[in-house]
C-alpha cells in the first residue's frame, strides 16, 4: 500500500482490518490512478468478507454497514480533490510563480505566437477589406478600429514578447554563463503584465465604440471630443506594457553587464547578447518618454489641461514630437534583436567561429541606437517644420543607414565561404537569412528614399511608407523569428522539425510576403493614402495583387502552424548537431535542459 | 536561484484592477474602488520587499546581487529622468514658443498671479538641499557602524543617526506642506491655458515623487533602527539616498527652468 498523506492510516484499516504502522512511513506515489485504486481496493477489500452469507443476510449487514459506503466515497472525493489540487498548486507554482527564464521564455514565445495569430487575422481582414472597391464591412469606423489593434498587437505583443521575451530570456542568461536573469521574479511581472495589458487592449476594442485612431494614437482624434472610454482602456494599455518592457529592460542590462562572469569581457559575448543589450538601453531612455505623453493625453481627456488643445494654447505637434521620440527607438528596438539572430545565425551556419567584424558590429549596433535617438521628426515632415529642420533630420536619418550597412556587409562576409552541401551540412534558417538580409536590405532602401524630405512629402501617410515598415518587418523581424525559431526549436522544446515542410513554408511565406508588400510601392508611388477603408478604381489592381499575397502569407502561417504541431506529434529528437557548434546553448546536449547551470561561473586563464 | 514567488502574479493582477478602478474614477466620478485597488497594490508590493528582505537576512544577497540590485535601482532613476524629460519637453516646447492664444510666457492674463521664485519655491529649494546634506549625514553614519554602542568624540554615535533622518524627513514634510499650501493659495489652476497645465503637472509629479521618496526614506530609516542594515551592506538607505537626491535634482531643474525662468514675461 502506498501512503496518501493521512488517509493512509485509514485505508490500511479498511484493507486489513487494523492500522499498519508502517503506513505511517512516507512514500511517494507517482501515479494518480494507481492512488485512485489503491483506496478503492482497500475499502473493496473490507467489503469482500460479506461474500457466501445469503442475501438477506448480507442485505442487514451491508444496511448497517452503510456508513462504511458513505466513508468509500468521502475517501474517494476527498482523495481525488487533494490530488487534483497538488496538481493544479504545482502547475501554479510552474507556470504562475515561475522564476526561470526557460519557463518564462517559453511563455513569452506562447503568447507572442497567439497574439501574432490574432494580429495576422486582423491584417487579413484589412487586406479582405482592401481587396475591391467598395465596402464590405460596412463600417469604416470597425476598419479603423482594426487596423489600429493590428499595430498595436504586432508590434507591442508579438514582435517585442517574441524577440525580447522569448529569445532573449532564454539565450541571454546561457550566453553569457549565468545561472538566470538577474530578476527573476521582475521577470515574471513582465510577462504577466502583457496578459493585463492585453485585457485592457481587448477591453478597449470591445467595450465602447472602439479606437480607431491608428497605432499613433493622435490627439485630437484621441481627445475627449473624439473618442470615449476605449481610447482611455488603450492609452492604459500601452502603459502596462511600457511598465513591462522597463523592467524588462533594466533586467538585462543588469543581468548582462552583472551577472554575466565579470572577468569576461563584455566585447568577447555574442553578438546577440549586445543586441539585447542595446535594446534595452533603448527601450529604458525611450518608453518613459512615451507614458509622459499618454499621462498628458489622459490629463486632456479628463481633467481639462490643455498640452495638445489649441484653445488653452496648446499644441497637437507636441504630442507628436514626444511620440515619436519613443517611436523611433521603438522600432530599432523591434529590429536590433533580429539583428543579433542574424548574427548568431550566420556565424552558425557559415561554420565560422565568430562572424566577421565582430567589433564593428558592435559598434555599428551601438550607434543604430544612439542615432536612433537624434532622428525622431522623420516622421513628421508635413507638419510644418521649419526647412532647416527638415534638412537636419533628413541627414541625420540618411547617416543611420552607414551602420546599418556595415552590418549587412559583415554578415556577407560571414556568410562568404560557407558550405552549401545539401547532405551534410545544409538547413532551413539559412533560406530566412539569406531572404532576410535581401529584404531587409530594400526595405532600408525604401527607407533612405522616405528620409528625404522633399520626396517624403509627397510620400508621407500613403502606402509607400506601408510598404517600406513592413518590409523591415513583415520581412526584417518576422524572417529573423522564423529563422530564430526554427533554428533553436530543438533547443526550447528538444524536438525536431521537419526539414522538407519548412522549406515549402519558407517559399510559400516568401512569395506570399513579398506579393503583399511589393505592390504597395506602386499604390503609394501612385498616391493612395493610408489608413483608408476603400480607395478609388484607380488603385484597385495592386491592392487586389496584395490581397491575394495576404492569403499566401496567411495560408504559410497556418502551415507553420501545422509544422510546428506536428513535431510533437512525431516525436523525434535531436540526435548530434551537423555544426558542432561549441556555443554555449547546445553545450549541454540534453534539451530542453532545465538548468544549464547552478551558479554563478568562475573564468580560469590558464 | 531566486524560489517560485506569488509577488509578480499578485502585482500585475494589482496593477490591472487599479488601471481599471482609474477608469471608472475617470470616466464615472466614483473613487472607491481606486482606493481599494491601492491598498491591494501596496500590498503586493509589501510582500514582495518582504520576500526581498527575508532572502537578505538568510544571506541570499551576494556582493553580485547587491550590486545588481543597485545598478537596477540606478537604471530605474534614470527612466524616472526619462519620465520627466518628457514633461519638461512639454514645457519648453511652450514656454520658447509660446502659442498665439497665450501670446507671451508666462500668459499676458497671468500678470501678477504667478509664483514669485524668490518667495516660497526659494525656500523649498534651500530645504531640499539641506535634507540631501543630513541624508548623506545619515548614510556616512551608517558607514562608521553607528550599533557599536561605544561612545567616541572621533565618530558618530546612534543619537546623531537618529537627528540625521529627523530632520531629512522633517525637511521632506516641510517642502510638502509649503507646496501643498502654494497650490491652495494660487491663484492659477491646471485648467488655466497649458501654463497651468504643464506648471501643475510637473509640480504634481514631482511632488508625487517627493512622498515617495519620502516613504522610501523613513521605511529605510526605519529598518536601521531595527539593524536591518551592516556599515557594508545598506541597500535599501543607498536606493532611497539616490531617490532623494534625484527628486533634488528635478526640483532644481524646476526650480530654474519653471519657476525662475518662466516668471519674467518677455514683452
Amino acid at each position: 500500500l502506498e501512503r496518501i498523506s493521512w488517509l493512509d492510516p485509514l485505508a490500511s484499516y479498511l484493507y486489513y482490518g487494523f492500522v499498519d504502522l508502517r503506513s505511517f512511513v512516507r512514500l511517494k506515489y507517482d501515479s494518480f490512478w494507481r492512488s485512485f485504486t489503491v483506496c478503492f481496493f482497500a475499502v473493496d477489500g473490507y467489503l469482500s468478507q460479506y461474500k457466501g452469507l445469503g442475501f438477506r443476510k448480507s442485505f442487514i449487514l451491508l444496511v448497517f454497514d452503510f456508513h462504511y459506503l458513505v466513508v468509500k466515497f468521502s475517501i474517494y472525493f476527498v482523495v481525488l480533490v487533494r490530488i487534483i489540487w497538488s496538481k493544479v498548486v504545482a502547475w501554479c507554482y510552474r507556470w504562475l510563480f515561475s522564476t526561470s527564464h526557460k519557463d518564462i521564455g517559453t511563455m513569452y514565445f506562447l503568447l507572442g505566437i497567439l497574439m501574432g495569430l490574432l494580429g495576422t487575422g486582423m491584417s487579413m481582414v484589412i487586406r479582405f477589406e482592401l481587396s475591391f472597391p467598395g465596402s464590405f464591412l460596412g463600417d469604416s469606423h470597425y476598419y479603423n478600429c482594426l487596423i489600429t489593434a493590428h499595430g498595436l498587437i504586432m508590434i507591442f505583443f508579438f514582435v517585442m514578447p517574441v524577440m525580447i521575451g522569448g529569445f532573449g530570456n532564454w539565450l541571454v542568461p546561457i550566453y553569457i554563463y549565468s545561472p538566470d536573469m538577474s530578476f527573476p521574479r521582475a521577470n515574471n511581472m513582465s510577462l504577466l503584465l502583457l496578459f493585463s495589458s492585453i485585457a485592457l487592449l481587448f477591453m478597449s476594442l470591445f467595450s465602447g465604440s472602439g479606437l480607431g485612431s491608428g497605432w499613433t494614437l493622435y490627439p485630437p482624434l484621441t481627445s475627449i471630443s473624439f473618442s470615449d472610454y476605449s481610447a482611455d482602456f488603450c492609452v492604459l494599455a500601452l502603459h502596462l506594457a511600457g511598465i513591462s518592457s522597463i523592467l524588462g529592460a533594466i533586467n538585462f542590462i543588469v543581468t548582462i553587464l552583472v551577472m554575466g562572469c565579470l572577468d569576461f569581457p563584455l566585447i568577447r559575448s555574442p553578438l546577440f547578447v549586445w543586441s539585447i543589450l542595446i535594446t534595452a538601453f533603448l527601450l529604458l531612455l525611450s518608453l518613459p518618454v512615451l507614458a509622459a505623453g499618454l499621462t498628458m493625453l489622459l490629463t486632456d481627456r479628463h481633467f481639462n489641461t490643455s498640452f495638445f488643445d489649441p484653445s488653452g494654447g496648446g499644441d497637437p505637434i507636441l504630442f507628436q514630437h514626444i511620440f515619436w521620440f519613443f517611436g523611433h527607438p521603438e522600432v530599432y528596438i523591434l529590429i536590433l534583436p533580429g539583428f543579433g539572430i542574424i548574427s548568431q545565425l550566420a556565424v552558425y551556419y557559415s561554420g565560422k567561429e565568430v562572424s566577421f567584424g565582430h567589433l564593428g558590429m558592435i559598434y555599428a549596433m551601438i550607434s543604430i541606437g544612439f542615432l536612433g535617438f537624434l532622428v525622431w521628426a522623420h516622421h513628421m515632415y508635413t507638419i510644418g517644420l521649419d526647412v532647416d529642420s527638415r534638412a537636419y533630420f533628413t541627414g541625420a536619418t540618411m547617416i543611420v543607414g552607414v551602420p546599418t550597412g556595415i552590418k549587412v556587409f559583415s554578415w556577407l562576409a560571414t556568410l562568404y565561404g560557407s558550405n552549401w552541401d545539401l547532405y551534410t551540412q545544409w538547413s532551413v534558417p539559412v533560406l530566412w537569412v539569406y531572404g532576410f538580409i535581401f529584404l531587409f536590405t530594400v526595405g532600408g532602401l525604401t527607407g533612405i528614399i522616405l528620409a528625404n524630405a522633399l520626396i517624403d512629402v509627397s510620400l508621407h501617410d500613403t502606402y509607400f511608407v506601408v510598404a517600406h515598415f513592413h518590409y523591415v518587418l513583415s520581412m526584417g523581424a518576422v524572417f529573423s523569428i522564423f529563422a530564430g525559431f526554427i533554428h533553436w526549436f530543438p533547443l526550447f522544446t528538444g524536438l525536431v522539425l521537419s526539414n522538407n515542410l519548412l522549406v515549402a513554408h519558407f517559399i510559400i511565406m516568401f512569395v506570399g510576403v513579398n506579393m503583399t508588400f511589393f505592390p504597395q510601392h506602386y499604390l503609394g508611388l501612385q498616391g493612395m493614402p493610408r489608413r483608408v477603408s476603400d480607395y478609388s478604381d484607380d488603385y484597385s489592381f495592386w491592392n487586389n495583387v496584395s490581397s491575394l499575397g495576404s492569403i499566401i502569407s496567411m495560408v504559410g502561417v497556418l502551415f507553420f502552424f501545422y509544422i510546428v504541431l506536428l513535431s510533437y506529434w512525431v516525436i523525434q529528437k535531436p540526435i548530434f548537431l551537423v555544426h558542432r557548434s561549441s556555443s554555449p546553448e547546445w553545450v549541454t546536449l540534453n534539451y530542453p535542459s532545465v538548468v544549464h547551470l547552478s551558479e554563478s561561473s568562475v573564468f580560469i586563464r590558464v | 536561484l531566486v524560489r517560485s514567488s506569488c509577488w509578480p502574479f499578485v502585482t500585475s493582477y494589482a496593477l490591472l484592477v487599479l488601471v481599471v478602478s482609474l477608469l471608472w474614477y475617470l470616466n464615472f466620478s466614483s473613487a472607491y474602488f481606486f482606493w481599494l485597488a491601492l491598498i491591494f497594490f501596496f500590498y503586493s508590493v509589501y510582500g514582495w520587499l518582504c520576500d526581498i528582505t527575508t532572502e537578505s537576512i538568510d544571506g541570499f544577497t551576494t556582493s553580485l546581487v547587491s550590486l545588481g540590485l543597485s545598478v537596477g535601482f540606478l537604471l530605474f532613476i534614470s527612466s524616472e529622468v526619462m519620465f520627466f524629460f518628457g514633461f519638461f519637453w512639454s514645457y519648453f516646447h511652450n514656454c520658447l514658443n509660446p502659442s498665439v492664444f497665450i501670446g507671451t510666457w508666462p500668459p499676458y492674463l497671468f500678470n501678477g498671479i504667478v509664483v514669485d521664485p524668490f518667495g516660497l519655491p526659494l525656500l523649498n529649494t534651500v530645504l531640499l538641499l539641506s535634507s540631501g546634506v543630513s541624508v548623506t549625514f545619515c548614510h556616512y553614519c551608517v558607514l562608521s557602524n553607528v550599533y557599536l554602542e561605544l561612545w567616541s568624540p572621533t565618530r558618530p554615535s546612534r543619537t546623531h543617526l537618529q537627528w540625521g533622518y529627523y530632520f531629512t524627513l522633517f525637511y521632506g514634510i516641510l517642502f510638502l506642506s509649503f507646496q501643498i499650501s502654494e497650490y491652495v493659495s494660487s491663484y492659477i489652476s491646471i485648467n488655466s491655458t497649458v501654463y497651468g497645465s504643464v506648471f501643475f503637472l510637473l509640480t504634481g509629479f514631482h511632488g508625487f515623487h517627493v512622498v515617495l521618496g519620502l516613504i522610501l526614506l523613513s521605511v529605510s530609516l526605519l529598518r536601521v533602527d531595527y539593524t536591518m542594515f551592516s556599515d557594508f551592506q545598506h541597500l535599501g538607505l543607498e536606493c532611497s539616498i539616490w531617490y532623494w537626491h534625484f527628486v533634488d535634482v528635478v526640483w532644481l531643474f524646476l526650480y530654474f527652468f519653471v519657476y525662475w525662468y518662466g516668471y519674467y514675461i518677455a514683452w
